[in-house]
C-alpha cells in the first residue's frame, strides 16, 4: 500500500515502534504501536477491542517471534480460545509452545472484602511472573476497568493503575490495554487515556441500519499518525484496517494499452484501447448492454493471461455466466482457469466501508490486472451520494496506486439532459468515459455508444450504433443520412437506398463503358480503312517515283550515247528533246 | 481459580484446627508488615488456639499469585470454616474477620 514518503531525511532517531501485524494498522500508525509503552484501545461493546488485542499478540508471535501475555479480566482462557478459533488463532497451541500465556484474573466483588490498606502488587507479581517465564515482549490487559467493579477503593485503584503503566514501561513490554468507552470520555474511568502513550478509538456506528466500524488514533505521543477515521473490518483473517485517504497523487503511470474487448471500440480510441491503470466508466440507461461491455472487457483481460476481478452487485455469478454465454462471451473457462474471479454480493449486505475493505482485501489477495464493478450505482442504496462519492474516490485512488485498470458501469436514470450526469459525480475522477444510450427513433429503440472523454489520447467523436450479437458486441459502420446519423430500421432503409443507388450508378457506368467500346471499335475500323487507303496511295506514289527514275536513267544513257557520236560543242539541243 | 467450595476441604475437616488462614504478603512492604502484625493480633485475640495461620511471601513464589488468583495484596484467604473468603487489606479496619 501507500508508503509514507518524506523528502526530508530523518535527522533524529525516530520513535521505535512495534509492528502490530494487523493489516493496515501499521500504515496508519506509521510503523506500529510505541515500542515498550502502553497503548489504550477503547470503544463500546462489540467493537473488537479484545480481538484487536489478541491479534496483536498472535501476529507478534507468528510474524515477529515475540512472545506475549494476555491478562484477561472478563473472559476465561478457554472462552477466549474458543472465540478466536474462528479467526484461525490457535491460542491453546501457542500456549503449549510457551509463546503465549493467558492469565484470567477473576474479580468478584462478593468474594472480596476490604479490611484496610492494600495495593495491587498481586497483579504485578502475576504479570511479572508471566512475562518473565516466557520472555514476553507484548502484553495485553483486557479491560482493566473490571478491577473497578471488584475493588471499591477508587483512590487506591487509580494510583495503582498509574503505577502499573509505569511499571510496564519499566519492563519494556509493548502493552495494549482495552477499555470500555464512557459517556463523553474515552474511557469510563477517565484515567487510562492519560497514562497511555497511544490511544486508539474504535467505533461502531449505525447509519441507516447499516453498521460501520471505524478506527481513529486519538493520540500518539512522539509520532505523527493518520488522523482520520478509518473503516475496519473483522474478517475471517482477523482485523483489517484501510488507510483509505493516503493518496498523494504521485502514483506511477503506465504507457501500456489495454484493449476493451470490442475491436471496433478500440478503433475509436487514438491508441486502440485504454491506458493500463486508468479508470473507465460506462454510463447508460437500463438495458444498454453495460454489463455486456464490462464482460467483454473482462474476457479480453483474461484472454491476455491477466487476472480480472469482477464485482457483480446485480447478478449472481451463475446468472452472469449464463447471460454472457448467450452473447458469445465465455467467462466460464476463465473462471475455471482461475483468471477471473466473480464476487457477487448485494450492496446492502454491508456498509460502504465494508465493501471497500472487502475490495481492498480481494485485490490484495487476488492481485488482478483489472477490476470490474457492475454497477457502482447500486452502492448508492447503501449510503448517501456524498459517501458513495468519497468511497469511490478512495477506491479509484487505491486501484490507480496499484496500477490496476478499473472498469465501472453506472446506471443513469434520467433521460435527456440528465443522461450525462452520474449520480455519484465520479465522472471527473475517471479517465475514460464511455456513454451508451438508447437512440429511440420511430417505433424502435437502438443502442448508441460514444466516448465522452478519454484522457491522454485522441478519440472518435461519433455516436456509433452497436448491436449485441451471438458473437458479442458489434459496432456498426456509421451511416449518415440526410438528417444525420441514422440507426435501426431507417439505417437499413438508408442502406437499401444506397445499395439501389450504387446499383443504378453501376449500370450506368457499364452502359457508358459499352458505348465507348463500340465507338472505339468503329474508330478503329475507320483507322484501318484509312491506313489501307494510305498504303495504296503510297504504293502508287512509289510506283510513279520509280518509273520517273527509270525514265531519267534511260534519258541520261541515251544522251551519253549521242554525245559520244557528236562533238561536244554541238550537244546543246539535247534537253529539248526529252519530251 | 474459581472459588473453592467447602466441600473440597470437607474430608480434612478434623485434620487441623478450626480456622485455616493463609495470608499472602509481598515482602516487607508497609502494608504487608502491618497486615502480619494485625492478623496475628486479631487471631490471638479472637481465635486463640483454634487457628492455623500460614504466611506466604508471594515474591518468593510468584506462581502462587496466579494459582491463588491474587490481585490486591495483602490478602487473607480463609479456607476453613465455611465458604472460602478473601479479605484484602492490612486489617487496619477491623470491622470483621
Amino acid at each position: 500500500m501507500q508508503e509514507f514518503r518524506s523528502s526530508v531525511a530523518p535527522a533524529l532517531p525516530k520513535l521505535p515502534k512495534s509492528p502490530t501485524g494487523i493489516e493496515g494498522l501499521d500504515e496508519i500508525t506509521e510503523g506500529g504501536l510505541p515500542l515498550g509503552r502502553p497503548t489504550l484501545i477503547c470503544g463500546s461493546a462489540g467493537c473488537g477491542k479484545t480481538l484487536m488485542g489478541i491479534e496483536f499478540l498472535v501476529r507478534g508471535i507468528q510474524d515477529y517471534n515475540e512472545p506475549g501475555v494476555l491478562m484477561a479480566f472478563e473472559e476465561t482462557a478457554p472462552e477466549l480460545a474458543a472465540n478466536v478459533a474462528s479467526l484461525g488463532f490457535d491460542l491453546v497451541e501457542l500456549q503449549a509452545r510457551k509463546m503465549l500465556r493467558v492469565d484470567h484474573v477473576h474479580v468478584d466483588r462478593s468474594e472480596i472484602e476490604e479490611t484496610g490498606e492494600y495495593d495491587l502488587e498481586g497483579l504485578f507479581i502475576r504479570l511479572g511472573h508471566a512475562i518473565d517465564s516466557i520472555g514476553a515482549k507484548r502484553v495485553v490487559l483486557d479491560t482493566i476497568e473490571a478491577l473497578f467493579s471488584g475493588f471499591p477503593n477508587q483512590g487506591v485503584l487509580r494510583s495503582e493503575i498509574r503505577r502499573l503503566f509505569h511499571w510496564l514501561k519499566g519492563k519494556g513490554v509493548t502493552t495494549i490495554i482495552t477499555a470500555e468507552r464512557g459517556d463523553g470520555t474515552l474511557t469510563r474511568q477517565g484515567l487510562e487515556e492519560y497514562v497511555s502513550d497511544c490511544v486508539i478509538l474504535l467505533d461502531n456506528r449505525v447509519i441507516d441500519q447499516i453498521t460501520t466500524r471505524r478506527l481513529r488514533i486519538v493520540k500518539y505521543r512522539g509520532s505523527t499518525h493518520g488522523t482520520n477515521e478509518y473503516p475496519y473490518l473483522i474478517t475471517e483473517d482477523g482485523i483489517s484496517v484501510l488507510p483509505v485517504t493516503s493518496l498523494q497523487l504521485d502514483h506511477p503511470v503506465s504507457d501500456n494499452i489495454m484493449a476493451s474487448g470490442v475491436p471496433a471500440l478500440d478503433e475509436m480510441f487514438g491508441r486502440r484501447g485504454f491506458y493500463q491503470g486508468t479508470s473507465v466508466l460506462i454510463t447508460g440507461t437500463a438495458g444498454t448492454a453495460k454489463t455486456t461491455l464490462a464482460a467483454a472487457f473482462a474476457e479480453k483481460v483474461c484472454q491476455q493471461g491477466q487476472r480480472c476481478l469482477l464485482f457483480a452487485f446485480e447478478e449472481s455469478p451463475q446468472q452472469l455466466l449464463r447471460n454472457m454465454r448467450s452473447v458469445g462471451i465465455d467467462l466460464q473457462q476463465h473462471v475455471a482457469a482461475g483468471l477471473l474471479r466473480i464476487e457477487a454480493s448485494r450492496p446492502t449486505i454491508n456498509g460502504l466501508e465494508q465493501h471497500l475493505v472487502t475490495l481492498h482485501r480481494l485485490v490484495k489477495d487476488f492481485k488482478p490486472a483489472a477490476v470490474v464493478i457492475d454497477p457502482i450505482t447500486n452502492l448508492i442504496s447503501v449510503g448517501n451520494a456524498a459517501e458513495v462519492r468519497s468511497m469511490l474516490t478512495r477506491l479509484i485512488d487505491f486501484l490507480k496506486v496499484n496500477g490496476i485498470t478499473a472498469f465501472f458501469t453506472a446506471l443513469v436514470s434520467g433521460r435527456g439532459l440528465q443522461q450525462e450526469m452520474t449520480d455519484e459525480g465520479v465522472s471527473s475522477l475517471v479517465d475514460t468515459w464511455i456513454s451508451v444510450r438508447d437512440l429511440e427513433g420511430i417505433g424502435e429503440r437502438n443502442r448508441g455508444l460514444s466516448i465522452l472523454k478519454s484522457r491522454g489520447m485522441a478519440h472518435s467523436n461519433q455516436v456509433r450504433e452497436f448491436i449485441v450479437t451471438e458473437h458479442g458486441i458489434e459496432l456498426l459502420d456509421v451511416v449518415v443520412g440526410p438528417t444525420g446519423i441514422v440507426t435501426g430500421a431507417s439505417r437499413l432503409t438508408q442502406q437499401m437506398q444506397q445499395h439501389a443507388q450504387t446499383l443504378a450508378a453501376q449500370q450506368e457506368t457499364d452502359r457508358r463503358d459499352r458505348e465507348l467500346e463500340r465507338r472505339r471499335r468503329v474508330l478503329e475500323a475507320n483507322i484501318a480503312n484509312l491506313r489501307t487507303e494510305f498504303e495504296s496511295v503510297e504504293e502508287e506514289l512509289r510506283q510513279i517515283y520509280s518509273d520517273e527514275q527509270n525514265r531519267q536513267q534511260t534519258l541520261t544513257s541515251g544522251n551519253q550515247r549521242i554525245a559520244a557520236a557528236n562533238p561536244p560543242a554541238r550537244a546543246t539541243p539535247a534537253p529539248a528533246e526529252t519530251k | 481459580m474459581e472459588p473453592q467450595l467447602d466441600s473440597d476441604d470437607a474430608p480434612e475437616e478434623h485434620s487441623g484446627p478450626e480456622y485455616l488462614l493463609h495470608l499472602y504478603i509481598t515482602g516487607a512492604t508497609p502494608n504487608s508488615t502491618r497486615a502480619v502484625r494485625n492478623i496475628k493480633e486479631i487471631c490471638e485475640q479472637f481465635l486463640k488456639g483454634r487457628y492455623e495461620l500460614l504466611i506466604v511471601d508471594v515474591y518468593q513464589q510468584p506462581e502462587l499469585a496466579h494459582e491463588m488468583d491474587l490481585i490486591g495484596v495483602p490478602t487473607l484467604i480463609k479456607r476453613r470454616p465455611g465458604l472460602v473468603r478473601r479479605l484484602v487489606g492490612d486489617f487496619s479496619n477491623r470491622e470483621r474477620c
